[in-house]
């Protein structure tokens, strides 16, 4: 089978099982770029051309905002709502549609064939019960969200990407540890765990990676699932059309250019998190890619890689600060790990969590981190770090805790982060 | 002679265990503990005699609990244990054998082959479940056969072999000690580990070993035993690396003087004659990387907490701690840079100009 | 842990002394607190070998179980301990108050605060609290009548330490070390007397010589739960053989009494210690919320109601999720807002800048619907700061008026201010910073209560989530769990 026929036959038994009405909840894992979104979308109308009700949750704002979009852009005369908070202001990506509707109030949507918000929102919307539903980015929400809203209705569609990082607490969940439903796992956790005859289907073509970066992700973060590229070998280049100079900065953007990966390496040593030569180095190699002229071609032709296409990824919010302080061109995105889940880009910088640090912890080692950070890119992604992560990671201690009864979470964020290592050194260029 | 022998002197070396074994995870970046586990050298006596004994050690109240549980446990052929295989696990075994490996004496050698022997046979013959009490198996440590004696290995759990790990700590309202469980689960790792590769030597399926380990323990405070399934896939790849890693041993010794040892000369009645300051020199010439929680770990660390302590380390003060301090090794670097007092190398400027902040801020949230 | 921290750790080292981490006291310190200093046998998980217990220092009560694999005498300690600590609770049970304007509540007017050595006595605390609450006075093995009441109680108190800044039960070392660093690591920290060796090194000693004698159990024994391996083969085995072939206890009790004693009286150095702080200005705050929770367990007890559940269900667990993390965020702004050390954190981070005010329109108009007064002031400040325009600030010396930044340029900072000035359209006297004023902004602001979605009830929990569970109804199985 082609990637578009594997992928189809997938996508074919998720919507026949989901639109059968036969099981209370199919559950969709979608590694990075395997066509969620297009997904969603498909269900969406199929539900809504049966004439029948659909409530989707989502779990940011910007998450509501780009679906209701799709939504609208592939299929203008449907009647979509949008439920919002008081303070919400609708950016254009909206309000061009003519049939979406924004309103704080449930009760304005009555003819909306689609309502989509956010899962915080709709926990105020007890009153009503829908027959269809779809929980986007369902592993980013947390079970007791999930909780608010189940009985609003009967069946539901969950779709997301089991590989990116778990939901977030600031306490200490330890007492529900090896609990079913503890609350603090993801939502799709808890009810696996408690539905266990719900088997999830897979998407098992990652349109976004290229086949450069497909294998390497799919066995770090996916061991036991798995994906491929939706595209091959030569088929993505990316062409830097202004001539280079000697110096690891073009070196970088070379390697990164021909291969899709380089790690650009700075000199062994300890340092504070915003390490100004690492910061400096993101930056200028973000300005200098831009000065490069950098052209993508790919299956859907030729386009000229503009700042919008490139986005900075880091560990820390004060990282982040320090980058785009640093960074003298605009239009290029600089966030962290956490805000960059789901986004996609032509080409991404990443400040290696582990760079400059003499031990690792259990957030700078977390597997989804890494995931997140090297799968946003379609052609190239530079990592930068301090060299010494290697011998950082044999050093590092294996003294953590067992909890009973709660599964083992795979991939291992130590493994995942040597099998990344190994492929970067190939492409490493000595800053 | 080999080197490891020089260093160790003439005495026997330690045995290693699947405790040792496990514990080479523990702090896989301290060249001392690396060297002197790999000589098989008596780190409590050295200790001792450098004048910072361990306080590594169990509560006799502990042992005899312990004891009392695993036998209790195993009395009657393992008539509890199969009660709760079949009660809590779900696993059928209509027919149970019990197979004491004991039965051909003591030896440890003999014991080996015997357990070999029942293993393939098993394998061969998936009829009917089997336990085995009391097996030994071997492990190859950088060269060395090592024996280990798992508390019991069980077969035909939904046909595979499963090793059972008897612990008195209490599992109670389904949840432990994760401290405990994570001890366990490492050893419990070198048992699969070992197996496995006894099963690859005979060309059998090393998957008929299972990396899920049955973990008994006491429920709640009563002395009722009860069964949980521990997967300890990922103590497996550590414990793979660290086996791995061991040949770096070589490297380390390669960088080490001519003819160093830790020998502590003891005399005819096992007392130490060396000269502590001698052979506190020696020791000093392997690199240590202490940390707090080598406290919990290792019979060295306070000597090596000392060590870190008398030459100003931030170590000393945690792992953590030297990482918010942009990995600085000396208190005195972080206070003089703090302070003006003393100036920043061009790579230090950074957390220099962050200290001055610290120390500014302090200062104004004091006044 | 902060490089705030880090470096009050390397001050530590150099002054050979505990360096302060906070300049007032985050948590509330009872006039008549219970210091409790459980010690648990060897291997077990729970069994109780002794305790000291008490509220006066030269009065300490000693319970001592001279055989404690015994049953029985476990009992009889859980009923003895009943004896001291449920009066104390009950004593808070008297006075109230009548709180909340929409539903008004009756409130103790104080609740109890029991005082632990460290984490250790916060589980062994919990696990007493397990292993009791589910007896019962009747059945095949009754118990007295305290001890399940006893129980319910601890669990109470154990369950109520996971809240941010509960102070009912708290550990002596997790209190001190919040308000300390030392020049040793948190490992070190987490033993009472090698930490207050640092904070108060007995007179003539350095800290690094007060800590070493900390360090060694026969000058100094820990601070339980679990006893001195070389106690227990030397001191406490022989007396429980004793007890075994005498039947008299006077041997063990001796061998506890040694252990606990300078435990005992550490605890209360430790006392006078936290006494010498100021109490944080949010401290009040928070100690109601324990005693309005001291005072909700109050009534449930005294309607009969039922021993907590061993588990939380699926809905209990998400709603104590909730309140545990609406805790946390409280007590982290509150502590920052209280605390100008603890506050210079986030001034690193770039979150907060302290500066001074060169330029005030204190009687700035803004009109839009209506006419509004909308100061504009400028702080100069030379803090790394990492915040955007269009950001809502805070300062601990205003706390309920906020600062939006409307300009951000070269450690120029342009607030426009609203709230907290009056109802009229010129600012109160004194409510507008006035220029050459020092003053702190942060991004930190202390949630206010708000309504919140609901929760399904128990009997309605989604399929999601496992449907209704099974009602929980103690049974004599709990309460016949044995025990030894």
């Amino acid at each position: 089978m082609t990637p578009g026929e594997a992928a189809e036959d997938v996508i074919t038994r998720v919507l026949a099982d989901y639109t059968s009405g036969e099981h209370r909840a199919v559950v969709v894992d979608s590694p990075p770029g395997a066509g969620k979104s297009t997904l969603v979308v498909r269900a969406a109308r199929l539900i809504a051309a049966k004439g029948e009700p659909l409530m989707v949750v989502a779990q940011t704002n910007e998450q509501v905002n780009d679906l209701v979009d799709r939504l609208a852009t592939a299929d203008p005369g449907l009647a979509i709502g949008r439920l919002s908070a008081t303070s919400f202001v609708p950016p254009p990506g909206l309000t061009r549609h003519p049939g979406v509707r924004i309103t704080t109030r449930l009760a304005d949507l009555a003819d909306a064939r689609i309502v989509v918000s956010t899962a915080d929102k709709w926990a105020y919307e007890a009153d009503q019960s829908w027959p269809w539903a779809i929980v986007d980015e369902a592993y980013q929400m947390r079970s007791d969200k999930l909780l608010r809203i189940a009985a609003q209705f009967e069946r539901a569609l969950f779709v997301g990407d089991p590989g990116q990082l778990d939901p977030f607490s600031t306490i200490d969940g330890e007492r529900w540890a090896g609990l079913s439903w503890d609350p603090m796992q993801s939502a799709v956790a808890v009810l696996l765990r408690l539905n266990p005859d719900i088997v999830p289907h897979r998407l098992p073509v990652s349109w976004r990676l290229p086949a450069s970066a497909a294998p390497l992700v799919s066995e770090a973060f996916y061991p036991f699932t798995g994906f491929r590229s939706g595209t091959t070998e030569g088929e993505r280049r990316l062409e830097l059309s202004a001539a280079g100079f000697p110096g690891p900065l073009d070196a970088t953007l070379q390697e990164a250019a021909a291969t899709g990966w380089a790690l650009h390496e700075l000199p062994s040593r300890h340092t504070i998190r915003t390490d100004a030569e690492a910061v400096q180095a993101c930056a200028h190699l973000a300005t200098r890619l831009l000065q490069r002229g950098p052209v993508a071609h790919d299956e859907k032709g030729s386009h000229a890689v503009t700042a919008d296409r490139i986005a900075i990824g880091c560990a820390h919010r004060d990282q982040a600060a320090a980058i785009r302080a640093a960074l003298g061109v605009p239009g290029v995105t600089v966030d962290n790990a956490n805000k960059l889940q789901g986004r996609e880009y032509d080409i991404t910088i990443v400040l290696h969590p582990l760079s400059g640090r003499r031990d690792a912890t259990e957030f700078h080692l977390e597997a989804g981190r890494l995931c997140v950070l090297t799968s946003r890119h379609r052609h190239a992604c530079i990592v930068v770090a301090r060299a010494g992560i290697p011998e950082l990671l044999d050093h590092h201690p294996s003294t953590g805790g067992v909890q009973l009864n709660v599964p083992v979470k795979f991939p291992d964020g130590w493994e995942a982060n040597q099998a990344v290592l190994a492929h970067l050194a190939k492409h490493r260029v000595v800053a | 002679m080999s080197r490891l022998d020089t260093l160790r002197g003439p005495v026997p070396p330690h045995d290693h265990n699947a405790r040792t074994i496990a514990a080479l995870a523990a702090n896989p970046g301290c060249n001392r503990r690396a060297v002197m586990d790999a000589a098989g050298i008596d780190k409590e006596k050295t200790a001792r005699h450098l004048g910072h004994p361990a306080t590594v050690g169990q509560s006799v109240f502990a042992i005899i609990r312990a004891n009392a549980f695993e036998e209790q446990v195993k009395a009657n052929g393992c008539a509890q244990l199969l009660k709760l295989l079949r009660e809590k696990l779900d696993l059928s075994l209509p027919e149970v054998s019990y197979d004491d490996v004991n039965n051909v004496g003591d030896d440890r050698g003999l014991r080996h082959s015997r357990t070999r022997t029942l293993l393939r046979q098993a394998a061969e013959d998936r009829g009917g479940g089997t336990l085995f009490d009391h097996p030994v198996l071997k492990l190859n440590i950088a060269g060395k056969s090592v024996y280990l004696e798992p508390a019991l290995i069980a077969f035909q759990l939904k046909g595979r072999f499963h090793v059972v790990e008897i612990k008195s700590f209490a599992v109670i309202d389904g949840q432990a000690d994760p401290g405990q469980v994570a001890a366990a689960a490492r050893q419990s790792a070198v048992y699969v580990h070992a197996l496995r590769e006894l099963f690859a030597e005979r060309n059998l399926d090393p998957a008929l070993v299972s990396h899920d380990v049955i973990l008994v323990c006491p429920e709640n405070f009563a002395n009722t035993p009860t069964a949980t399934l521990v997967d300890v896939r990922q103590q497996l790849t550590v414990l793979k690396r660290q086996l791995s890693r061991l040949t770096r041993i070589d490297t380390i010794l390669d960088e080490l003087p001519m003819g160093l040892t830790f020998d502590l000369m003891h005399d005819q009645d096992g007392t130490p004659t060396r000269s502590r300051d001698e052979l506190l020199k020696a020791i000093s010439e392997v690199d240590a990387r202490y940390a707090p929680e080598c406290l919990a770990s290792c019979e060295m660390a306070f000597f090596c907490r000392d060590e870190a302590r008398a030459c100003g380390s931030t170590d000393a003060l945690g792992r953590t701690v030297r990482d918010q301090l942009g990995g600085l090794e000396s208190v005195a670097t972080v206070l003089g840079l703090a302070h003006g007092t003393l100036l920043a190398a061009p790579d230090q400027a950074e957390i220099a100009s962050q200290l001055r902040l610290v120390r500014q801020f302090r200062l104004e949230a004091t006044a | 842990m902060s490089i705030m921290t880090a470096y009050a750790q390397a001050e530590a080292v150099r002054a050979g002394r505990a360096q302060p981490i906070a300049s007032v006291r985050h948590a509330h310190l009872s006039t008549r607190p219970l210091v409790f200093i459980p010690l648990k046998m060897a291997g077990e998980a729970a069994a109780p070998l002794g305790a000291m217990v008490g509220t006066h220092r030269d009065d300490p009560h000693l319970l001592v179980v001279p055989q404690p694999r015994d049953r029985s005498l476990r009992f009889a300690f859980v009923t003895e301990l009943a004896e001291v600590m449920v009066p104390y609770i009950e004593s808070f049970q008297r006075a109230s108050e009548t709180v909340g304007t929409r539903e008004p509540y009756e409130r103790f007017l104080d609740a109890p605060q029991i005082l632990v050595p460290n984490r250790g006595g916060i589980g062994f605390t919990r696990l007493l609290g397990r292993s009791s609450r589910f007896r019962s006075a009747d059945g095949p093995y009754p118990v007295h009548p305290s001890v399940p009441v006893l129980g319910r109680w601890l669990t109470f108190l154990a369950e109520r330490t996971e809240f941010a800044g509960a102070s009912t039960l708290l550990a002596m070392t997790e209190l001190l070390a919040l308000h300390w660093a030392t020049g040793q690591s948190g490992t070190e920290d987490g033993a009472l007397a090698a930490l207050l060796a640092w904070i108060a090194p007995p007179e003539g000693m350095t800290a690094l010589e007060a800590a070493a004698r900390a360090e060694n159990p026969l000058l100094t024994p820990p601070a339980g739960p679990a006893t001195d391996p070389g106690f227990d083969a030397g001191v406490l085995q022989p007396g429980i053989e004793a007890y075994d072939s005498t039947g008299s206890p006077a041997q063990v009790r001796g061998a506890i009494k040694s252990q606990l004693e300078p435990t005992w009286q550490l605890m209360w150095e430790a006392v006078d210690v936290l006494r010498g702080l100021p109490e944080g200005a949010s401290v009040a705050d928070r100690w109601a919320r324990d005693r309005d929770d001291f005072s909700r367990y109050t009534a449930h007890l005294a309607t009969g109601g039922a021993p907590q559940p061993r588990l939380d269900s699926a809905v209990a667990a998400a709603m104590r999720l909730e309140r545990l993390e609406d805790a946390q965020a409280r007590y982290d702004a509150q502590r920052a807002f209280d605390d100008p050390l603890v506050l210079a954190e986030y001034r690193l981070t770039g979150t907060t800048f302290a500066g001074r005010v060169i330029a005030a329109d204190p009687t700035r108009i803004v009109t839009g619907r209506r006419r509004v007064l909308r100061p504009l002031i400028t702080v100069q400040t030379s803090d790394p700061v990492r915040l955007a325009p269009g950001q809502v600030l805070r300062s601990p010396a205003r706390p309920g008026q906020k600062a939006e930044i409307t300009e951000l340029a070269a450690g120029r900072i342009v607030l426009e201010l609203s709230g907290g000035m009056g109802n009229s359209l010129t600012p109160r006297p004194g409510s507008v910073p006035e220029i050459g004023e020092w003053l702190t902004y942060t991004d930190l602001e202390v949630p206010s209560p708000r309504k919140r979605p609901p929760f399904p009830s128990r009997e309605n929990t989604p399929w999601t989530h496992g449907g209704p569970p099974p009602e929980y109804i103690p049974t004599d199985e709990d309460a016949q769990e044995a025990w030894s």
